[in-house]
């Protein structure tokens, strides 16, 4: 009996503890530096017209090349509020009532200032869809009436590419968006209304399924309770469908990222799609690993949303245990 | 005696894929007030779907349940359910579970501390107050069962119904619950109607075991008094000859054909050329 445990206990145990730890990073990084390596032997074999295909090191290089021109960036920005204020400051001590102009600092926005503006875009129009699709999933998986009435229109729409939407979205929004002091502007807009397009349908459908598998006993423990429809959605329906909703908030987030970069260079609106386009248009012989900077900013962003999504379920969910992929 | 609850000639078709299916045929009973009746038969004879048309969980096709004088419609608190899987909230503590019920029955009728009071009291009625924090996966089956038993006590209700509560435990706990039920029974008399596979559990608690047909278009087939003297005792009553008489007449029903319907039991006596009057019991013989 002793002799098994201890047989158990030791070498087994010492190889399990490398095991875990192996499995929480060794392999990971193992996996990045595979790729690293295998990405910068296939860069330096693929010549393109604007020089080598940009490896690792080229997106190191240029990373850091865009985080100075941010910097640069910021200062003249300061400066020229410094300046304004002195010059503002000083006709004001001629003459109390002249006329002084505050402007604004109209540089060219910088990589992270693009990716502020894609972020801010794409967390407005996933919160729009978000707002309009839980509760119509909810409703949906509530009632088969307006599950049958719904349904048809979701299947219909939900293939629809959002880019196809764009164009549609911009006349309307120019149309009818005409205020004075507007507290966004359009092209955030456009581009917001059409993440929002494509966010809807997977919340949707996932919230509708959610809701409408909600364990069979514990409804009719619901019903027999007397619990009116907001206690029931509130205390059985939502607790027991989060893991579903938060499937489809997950999806939605994924899709919107993806389709605001799309939108963002076919409209040229501000965000991270347009400065790849710009880079692209540009053709200089950074462009290309400014590019490929782009393309890990994304990556590492999408990762990061789906990573924020996770704590949140986590933080709604009742089942702490639960392992979440 | 007052025909408190009352099941009048209901029939219940169901729509399936390949057709209809006749569940229950012309299914009658009076319950009085305070009486424990156990309904018993064969898996799939139609005893839940009785249950569910008492608790308004389900319509009945034709007929109708009745209680103090009205028509059963709709669920609703007054017929309280005890399920057979505890059914509690997995994402509310057991306090929570019972605060749910307790919440919406008693909404205006009693004050926060009263509701409070009057929660901790249903979960000491079962042993369950020491364990009003814990969620249900962190107690066992048994537990969990007997916090269905408070919830449903806990809504005051006018029957008590219950699906075979006790059918998913261990014999032991099954036994430690069925006395709690007794004793909760013996000081609130509520009205019990009870659906058990448990010949010994049926005849341990009711005051009248109910025996169904098989289906198809299932009915009550027997109905059997149980006169034993309350308190009952399990260990006293095995050596009870009233007590072994009426097992064995449920234990008769159940194995040995008389629960198949009395037209099957005709037709075959009628094929075999017997006295078809003399009565079923000895076709099955
Ligand atoms: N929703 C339904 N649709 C179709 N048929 C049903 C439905 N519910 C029950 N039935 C059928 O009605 C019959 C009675 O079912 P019921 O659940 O009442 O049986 P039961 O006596 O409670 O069985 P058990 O002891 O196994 O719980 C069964 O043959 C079942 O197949
Ligand atoms: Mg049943």
């Amino acid at each position: 009996m002793a002799e098994a445990t201890e047989r158990l206990l030791a070498p087994g145990a010492y190889f399990d503890r490398v095991n875990a730890l192996g499995r929480s990073a060794l392999l990971p990084a193992l996996g990045i530096t595979t790729f690293l390596l295998l990405w910068q032997l296939a860069a330096s074999s693929i010549e393109t017209s604007l020089g080598d295909f940009p490896g690792p090191r080229d997106v190191w290089v240029q990373t850091s090349n865009l985080v100075d021109e941010h910097w640069s960036e910021r200062a003249r920005a300061e400066a020229f509020y410094e300046r304004q204020e002195q010059r503002n400051a000083e006709r004001l001590a001629r003459d109390a009532d002249a006329p002084v102009r505050w402007r604004a600092y109209t540089g060219k926005p910088t990589f992270f200032d693009q990716v502020a503006t894609s972020l801010a875009t794409v967390a407005f129009g996933f919160c729009l869809a978000a707002l309009v699709a839980v509760p119509l999933g909810i409703l949906c998986g509530l009632s088969d009436p307006i599950y049958r009435a719904v349904n048809p229109v979701i299947q219909v729409f939900k293939p629809v590419s959002p880019l196809a939407w764009l164009p549609l979205v911009t006349m309307v929004v120019s149309a009818t968006y005409v205020a004075e002091n507007p507290l966004f502007e359009k092209s955030f807009l456009n581009s917001a209304f059409t993440v929002a397009l494509c966010c809807i349908w997977p919340t949707v459908i996932n919230t509708t399924v959610g809701v409408a598998g909600v364990d069979r006993t514990l409804v009719d423990v619901s019903r027999v309770i007397g619990l009116r429809p907001l206690t029931h959605i509130r205390k059985v329906i939502l607790p027991a469908a989060i893991p579903m909703i938060f499937t489809g908030l997950r999806l939605s987030l994924a899709t919107g990222w993806m389709v605001l970069i799309a939108a963002e260079m076919l409209a040229q609106n501000p965000g991270l799609g347009k400065f790849i386009w710009d880079e692209f248009q540009n053709g200089s012989s950074d462009s290309l690993g400014r590019i490929m900077v782009a393309v890990v900013t994304i990556g590492i962003v999408g990762f990061l949303l789906d990573q924020l999504m996770l704590v949140l379920q986590r933080r709604f969910s009742w089942d702490k245990q639960a392992i979440l992929r | 005696m007052d025909r408190y609850l009352e099941l009048s000639k209901i029939g219940k078709i169901f729509d399936t894929d390949s057709g209809t299916y006749e569940a229950l045929a012309d299914v009658s009973l009076k319950i009085n007030r305070g009486e424990f009746v156990s309904l018993i038969g064969h898996s799939g004879c139609g005893k839940s779907t009785v249950l569910n048309i008492i608790a308004g969980l389900e319509r009945a096709t034709s007929g109708g349940a009745i209680l103090e004088g009205e028509e059963i419609t709709d669920p609703g608190p007054e017929r309280a359910v005890v399920f057979q899987s505890h059914a509690l909230m997995p994402w509310l503590t057991v306090f929570e579970n019972v605060e749910l019920a307790v919440n919406q029955v008693f909404r205006t009728r009693k004050s926060r501390t009263e509701k409070h009071d009057w929660i901790l009291h249903n979960l000491e009625l079962v042993q369950m107050a020491g364990a009003a924090n814990k969620l249900p996966h962190e107690i066992s089956g048994g537990m969990q069962q007997r916090v269905g038993i408070a919830r449903c006590l806990a809504m005051q209700p006018k029957v008590v119904l219950m699906d075979e509560p006790f059918g998913a435990l261990d014999a032991l706990t099954r036994a430690r619950l069925q006395d709690t039920l007794m004793n909760i029974q013996a000081e609130l008399r509520n009205t019990v109607v009870m659906i058990t596979h448990d010949v010994d559990e049926a005849v341990l608690l009711s005051d009248r075991i109910v025996m169904m047909s098989n289906g198809p278009a299932a009915g009550i087939a027997r109905v059997l008094d149980v006169h034993l003297p309350r308190p009952r005792n399990r260990l006293a009553l095995a050596e009870d000859a009233d007590f072994n008489h009426c097992r064995h007449q449920v234990l008769d029903f159940l194995y040995s054909g008389r629960h198949l319907r009395e037209e099957l039991v005709v037709i075959r006596s009628g094929s075999s050329n017997t006295d078809a009057n003399s009565g079923s019991g000895h076709i099955a013989a």
